[in-house]
């Protein structure tokens, strides 16, 4: 049996995971000149040789459809295209992860420095008040212990690091924040603006972490629409490029890439003495001795963390008392329609890059309509305009249009850029069939017990997403176009997407008033653990309809400034 | 101006936007107009007359590159059949897809025309695709093609429209740097007039 190795030097606060909570936590205890140790599962991140931002499709011989050919088999090396910055997988060979028969879940996980934020969509929402009190609000769910007030000077901070287009609206479902300039919307976005005005939709400028102005030492965007294959002047926001590698200047780094943690080990007054991980390239277990701990490794891996920290005072994994951790389970309710639109056919070309993504979008619009057969609500993002062609891109007009030649060709350059889609990102309602657990049977590759999910939607989500097909259909309808695609056919509760698919997982570690019900105080730190800190998704009390990545910066910012606070004072 | 050159342009670029720091990390209107004349410019992607096939035989082949430019014309100036036969040497199932297929194809017209399809006159060739590219015109004596067309156009379509001539056929005119982004009002004029909402001042 290879002997641990245990190093004698105790490091300050180790941080576990790169991701936006991780990236938060090294960025403002770093500036406070405290030294931090990050662990990443994954390796080292070079911008310069690791994103293919730029490169034309012809540049490599498979053009993108992977050396064998494995995107025409469905295999899902590059979940996201070939060209995507390197983000993660749905299934990690070696590290499996089990689904309980009665459920479907899926499970993306990264392994890279910056961890999902290399390519996520960057959409950058606050949560509104209502969604801090939620139980309060209609009777769902649970309230969090903190208000809207509390959380927005952090929300602020988060706005002004990052750098966030938008402007102010004054919407309840929707709060304004310090928004940098957005950018004027594409042909079909205008078209769709028109169709919202007509059935009283409001569509306004996204916002995005994109930087329309240079802050903060990162470039201005030079718009070429390629935000998720990775941007190498940072204008984008990750929290590799923009948190990480400057922390790495300041000296109170110290990072330990290619490590993944195993268990959080307690001394006799139960607080976390130090972390054990693997080493993946010798395959050997180490120990460093910490006086903090902050977790951040992604909702459910942090609560699989803690369900493996089992010990004679916390016999069902660390800080677990409450019984809560890995409950709560949420995604978003995701649903999208598309559709052609004769008006766009045959529009005079121009690059349409911009930034990646949506520059308008709809929030919650229906928050005081009474009546409704679901409660809370979810955003729309529109998609649409004249994307670089890659492998893929013309098969559904292929399809439509049938026969070859040079009428194929005339019917492909007529129809390109004259598709348009809406997709609806909606609020789960956290159930009790909806969790995460240790799996006794099976470990990975380290070693590690594997997690076993078990995943439900309930009628709330169900009924919110044909609410989502009338809408998106009557809007396509409304610009004289008709539907091509529905993401999910109309049948019962599989008309929803996956659980776990759009990668918005959260809640598994909530925080709470009440030691009892919740794992974490207001601060995300436990109850029972007064030097452990959660500070990804998993502390989140529910998962509004604004996607989580913003909200985690803002949370982290403000979990990270109460952690040095109490080191200040010697009370960790 | 080759791809090289042109990569070389954009490690420049990617570079030179990083040192300029704060307020000015955009590309000059020339410089970005530079990068899009050099996808104009951009070479064919076929392997030429002596290509030496890495999967398929040279008949096969050469039906191969027929078959893409009767898909779309142009794609076999594009590479289209050099991609298939690329891919096919690295998957077993791509190769037998496309081996089987064109079995059958050459079986199908020996027994219709006693000729194989390279050899066959145009008009029989395209009586057989009409056969196989419309559904309407399906028929049980063409089911077994069915499959094997449709991976020939999906692919052949792939490979033009992911090649310089087919993105410049296709007018995209993206993938380069701009100082600011605006949308030209001639397209935004173009589309409200063709849609519902014209009227609306």
């Amino acid at each position: 049996m290879l002997q641990v190795q245990r190093s004698p030097e105790v490091h300050d606060v180790v941080v576990i995971g790169s991701g936006a909570g991780g990236g938060t936590t090294v960025k403002v205890l770093t500036d406070m000149g405290i030294n931090v140790t990050l662990i990443e599962a994954g390796p080292m991140l070079n911008p310069q040789k690791d994103f293919k931002e730029h490169m034309w499709p012809w540049e490599v011989d498979h053009r993108g459809v992977g050396p064998h050919a494995e995107n025409y088999f469905g295999k899902d090396i590059y979940p996201f295209g070939y060209f995507l910055a390197p983000n993660g997988y749905w299934n990690i060979p070696g590290e499996p992860f089990t689904v309980a028969p009665d459920s479907e879940f899926r499970w993306f996980r990264s392994r890279i420095m910056g961890g999902r934020t290399n390519h996520y969509g960057r959409i950058s929402l606050r949560f509104a008040d209502y969604d801090f009190k939620p139980y309060s609000f209609d009777g769902l769910g649970y309230d969090w212990p903190i208000t809207y007030d509390e959380m927005s000077p952090y929300y602020d901070k988060a706005e002004e690091f990052i750098g966030v287009t938008g402007t102010r609206e004054g919407m309840r479902s929707a709060p304004d924040g310090k928004f940098l300039p957005p950018v004027p919307p594409r042909v079909h976005e205008t078209l769709v603006m028109h169709a919202g005005k007509k059935l009283n939709i409001p569509v306004i400028p996204s916002r995005m972490a994109m930087l329309t102005k240079s802050i903060n030492g990162r470039a201005a965007c030079h718009y070429c629409g390629q935000c998720g294959r990775g941007c190498r002047t940072a204008s984008a926001f990750t929290s590799s490029q923009a948190m990480i590698f400057p922390a790495m200047k300041t000296g109170h780094l110290n990072i330990i890439s290619n490590a993944m943690a195993r268990e959080l080990l307690v001394d006799s007054q139960g607080r976390v003495s130090s972390v054990s991980y693997v080493d993946k390239a010798t395959r050997t277990e180490k120990q460093i001795r910490c006086r903090a701990v902050v977790v951040a490794a992604s909702a459910c891996e942090s609560a699989r963390l803690l369900l493996n920290s089992k010990s004679t005072k916390f016999p069902d994994g660390l800080a677990n008392s409450s019984g809560q951790v890995g409950r709560n389970l949420t995604d978003t309710v995701g649903y999208a329609v598309s559709g052609t639109v004769p008006a766009l056919e045959g529009m005079p070309r121009h690059n349409c890059d911009g930034i990646g993504g949506m520059h308008v979008y709809t929030p919650w619009w229906e928050l005081e309509k009474k009546n409704k057969d679901f409660p809370r609500g979810y955003h729309i993002e529109i998609g649409g305009g004249f994307g670089m062609p890659q492998i893929g891109s013309f098969r559904g007009v292929a399809a439509r249009a049938e026969g070859y030649g040079t009428k194929l060709k005339d019917d492909i350059r007529q129809f390109y850029g004259s598709q348009v889609s809406f997709a609806g990102r909606g609020e789960m309602i956290p159930n009790e069939f909806s969790y995460c657990e240790i799996d006794p049977s099976q470990v990975d590759q380290w070693g590690i017990p594997v997690l076993r999910f078990h995943f439900r939607w309930s009628e709330h989500e169900v009924n919110m997403v044909k609410h989502m097909n009338k809408t998106f259909t009557d809007l396509i309808s409304a610009m004289g176009g008709k539907v091509t695609s529905r993401e999910f056919p109309e049948k019962s509760a599989s008309a929803v997407s996956v659980g776990g698919e759009i990668i918005h997982e959260a809640g598994t570690v909530r925080m709470g008033a009440d030691p009892k019900t919740s794992v974490l105080n207001k601060w995300s730190q436990a109850h029972e653990v007064d030097n452990l800190f959660v500070a990804d998704a998993a502390p989140f009390n529910g998962n509004p309809d604004k996607n989580v990545t913003l909200t985690i910066v803002a949370n982290a910012w403000r979990a990270a400034e109460h952690l040095a606070d109490e080191m200040k004072k010697g009370n960790i | 101006m080759d791809d090289v050159t042109r990569r070389d342009l954009f490690r420049i670029v990617g570079s030179s936007m990083v040192m300029t720091g704060a307020g000015s990390g955009v590309l000059s209107p020339a410089l970005a107009q530079h990068v899009h004349v050099a996808l104009a410019d951009a070479k064919s992607l076929s392997g030429g007359p002596n290509y030496q096939p890495k999967c398929f035989t040279s008949h096969n082949f050469r039906t191969l590159r027929k078959l893409s430019e009767i898909v779309i014309p142009g794609a076999s100036e594009a590479g289209a059949a050099e991609y298939i036969d690329f891919l096919s040497s690295r998957n077993e199932d791509l190769a037998a897809i496309f081996n089987g297929g064109f079995a059958w194809l050459d079986d199908y017209m020996q027994k219709k025309y006693a000729a194989d399809f390279l050899t066959a006159k145009p008009g029989q060739q395209t009586e057989l695709l009409d056969k196989l590219a419309y559904q309407k015109n399906h028929t049980p004596e063409v089911a077994g093609g069915v499959q094997f067309w449709t991976w020939v156009r999906n692919m052949v379509v792939d490979a033009y429209y992911t090649s310089p001539a087919g993105v410049k056929d296709i007018g995209f005119m993206g993938n380069g740097a701009m100082a600011t982004f605006s949308v030209p009002q001639e397209a935004v004029d173009y589309v409200m007039k063709r849609s519902p909402f014209a009227n609306e001042g």
